[in-house]
């Protein structure tokens, strides 16, 4: 009797949540980027692809340099040797030359800033958008994940020219697939790698504290289990003499 | 007899007789916690109302220290909360705590607000403290909402921008109107900084004065149980209700368990899953706020959702405003609408049981509607689940004077 609310309530909940799976979907097909942020070597490669390939036009005006060395386990003459290009000092963040206005200007478009871009499309959405960069008929770059983005493919030497094969569907034309139509520096298997080393500093350049949130994490949860140990057992020898 | 005190001890008798004789601090506590007689058969849903005590408290303090380091201005909001997340020390965990606080705090009271439709705790003579309980309800709202904008995302941005507009659909006054909630012709600077001043000083004022209310209401009636009898009408010699307990220490050592247990599960969610999928940081509020740019899908967070959901069900923005408007307000004469002769739901006949269950999926399902991008069908579904909102309470008005109860026992069960 007393339990047969609670039954009731938590019955209802799984009836409500059965079906919200269907909602979500649409959009692209997304690959999972596997990225696992705690793979150092990952973050650390991915901070030099990162300075060498997106920061020509991306900045990640949130983020300081000496964060990069603190998090990376790298010396502060380390970052300043191989990560900064500019004359940015250490304890500066990492802003680009280029300014927003000449950037528009060139570009179309002003960059976005990358400081929370894996937070707000996410590491799947960012590994598979930099896997599907394609050259069209007219000899430009184009995306089947963002279609007529105006950022170029910047890491087509390393991957190569993709080139797009189409498919009719009621008369309308959209890519099916990409193949490789002219060999890059890496293989496929090495570009994958290097994407995904990429987007794995990019998930930890949105929020740096998350590679220390998860251990602190553990020991507050123990802490708590204990203490809700002890909690439960004062109430229980409170509660000896209502029972 | 009792062996005589030592001096110590003597010593600070005397000193409370001082105070006492100055601000009835003994009497106080005597009032409220040691000689204030509590139910004994509170089960899991008593719990929330402590809770959602703690939240606030949370909230506070988090939130003091949030606006250490928080710039109120359109130039600066987003930079500064970035700034928090990553150059403030433990600037991230102050941040979550507070994100996730709010999320908790709604998910905390509308379980509290559930367990009263449970067990009838809104019928007489606790109608006040119901009513209290909803004002603190509309102020956690606003308070929620106004929040939201602080971090001046692209969500915060236009989520203020569509429910602000809201209003407009107000015959008449509109358009003034929400120009003078904005204090601009769209959403700017200006409105970041009066959305900040009531943020942080005029609801949380509000909140706490209510909260005082609803606490006092709460002790002239004494709590609602399980079962939904009086406790008060069966007293022992000593005029203690057989069935009360001492709210101190029995409730607070099970209160201290019980936040134990919801720090378990809020801890979770802060060091794991802080985000929640998108649903406490929506992923569009990590784009700096750009009233150039509209996001492809707006939508408020998911504690408003089943009220936002109400509102695209109707086709007319003034109607679905008003139908809105009414899904809120009409929750403050359940006292009146629920005619039922018992309180409990584990007195109250199958009708009761199978409305309340249509009731809550309602809520869910409007809840996740309300998420969703609308389609046709999607549509039809919050129109129908719309309908059982509201046929709840008309229902409950109609039904509950003839509902076939069983006998109620005269003292609290175990």
């Amino acid at each position: 009797m007393k339990k047969s609310a609670q039954k009731l309530f938590l019955g209802l909940l799984l009836v409500c949540f059965g079906t919200v799976a269907q909602a979500a979907g649409g959009g692209a097909h997304l690959e999972h980027s596997e990225v696992n942020v705690r793979d150092l070597a990952a973050v650390q490669s991915g901070a030099k692809w990162f300075v060498n390939y997106c920061m020509s036009c991306h900045s990640a005006q949130y983020m300081r340099y000496n964060r990069l060395s603190e998090d990376l386990e790298l010396t502060e003459e380390q970052v300043m040797a191989n990560l900064v290009f500019s004359d940015a000092k250490i304890g500066e963040t990492m802003d680009i030359a280029m300014r927003p206005k000449d950037a528009a200007a060139w570009l179309g478009k002003t960059p976005p800033d990358l400081s929370l871009i894996a937070r707000s499309r996410g590491n799947d959405w960012l590994f598979t958008y930099l896997k599907s960069f394609y050259q069209d008929e007219n000899g430009g770059w184009n995306n089947t994940v963002l279609p007529n983005a105006s950022m170029p493919h910047v890491m087509w030497q390393l991957q190569g020219i993709q080139k797009p094969v189409y498919v009719t569907h009621d008369g309308v034309e959209s890519v099916d697939h990409l193949v490789l139509a002219s060999e890059g520096l890496q293989t496929p298997e090495e570009y994958e790698t290097t994407v995904r080393e990429l987007v794995t500093f990019l998930d930890y350049l949105s929020e740096p504290a998350k590679l220390k949130r998860k251990s602190i994490g553990i020991w507050v949860m123990l802490f708590l289990s204990v203490f809700a140990l002890l909690a439960y057992a004062l109430k229980a020898e409170y509660w000896r003499d209502v029972h | 007899m009792a062996k005589p005190a030592s001096t110590l001890s003597k010593k600070a008798g005397e000193f409370m007789g001082w105070v006492d004789e100055r601000l009835p601090v003994t009497q106080f506590y005597n009032d409220h916690l040691a000689k204030y007689y509590a139910p004994k058969n509170f089960n899991f849903w008593y719990y929330m109302g402590s809770l959602a005590l703690f939240i606030l408290v949370m909230q506070i303090v988090t939130g003091i220290f949030l606006t250490m380091n928080y710039k109120p201005s359109a130039a600066e909001a987003f930079a500064s909360v970035e700034y928090i997340m990553r150059d403030v020390d433990w600037g991230w965990l102050i941040r979550y705590m507070h994100s996730t606080g709010a999320s908790f705090f709604f998910i905390v009271i509308y379980l509290h607000m559930f367990r009263a439709l449970l067990y009838g705790s809104y019928r007489k003579p606790r109608e006040l403290l119901w009513i209290f309980g909803m004002v603190i309800y509309l102020a956690l709202m606003a308070e929620a909402f106004m929040g939201y904008v602080l971090p001046w995302g692209q969500m915060s941005y236009w989520g203020a921008q569509v429910i602000i507009n809201l209003f407009g659909a107000i015959p008449g006054i509109g358009e003034p109107l929400t120009e003078w909630i904005r204090g601009d012709f769209f959403i700017s600077d200006a409105t970041l900084n009066r959305f900040f001043a009531l943020h942080v000083v005029a609801i949380p004022m509000a909140l706490l004065v209510l909260v005082v209310l609803h606490l006092a209401a709460l002790h002239q009636t004494g709590s609602n149980n399980p079962d939904g009898v009086e406790i008060k009408k069966h007293k022992g010699d000593d005029g203690i209700p057989l069935d009360g307990i001492a709210f101190h220490p029995y409730y607070t050592v099970k209160d201290i368990f019980g936040v134990a247990m919801f720090l378990l599960v809020f801890a979770f969610v802060i060091f794991f899953w802080p985000e929640a999928g998108g649903l406490f940081l929506e992923h569009d509020n990590f784009v700096p706020a750009d009233p150039l740019v509209t996001p492809e899908h707006i939508k408020p967070v998911w504690y408003f959702t089943p009220f936002y959901a109400i509102l695209k069900a109707v086709p007319d923005k003034l109607m679905g405003v008003m139908l809105m408007g009414a899904s809120v307000v009409i929750l403050f004469f359940l006292p009146w609408m629920d005619r039922a002769p018992v309180k409990s739901i584990r007195y109250r006949g199958w009708q009761y049981r199978i409305m309340l269950g249509l009731f809550v999926i309602a809520f869910i399902r409007l809840g996740i509607l309300g998420m969703s991008e609308g389609t046709a069908a999607q549509t039809v579904e919050m129109r129908i689940w719309t309908f059982v909102y509201f046929a709840y309470f008309v229902l409950l008005f109609f039904l509950s004077p003839k509902e076939r109860t069983k006998p109620v026992p005269d003292r609290v069960t175990h």
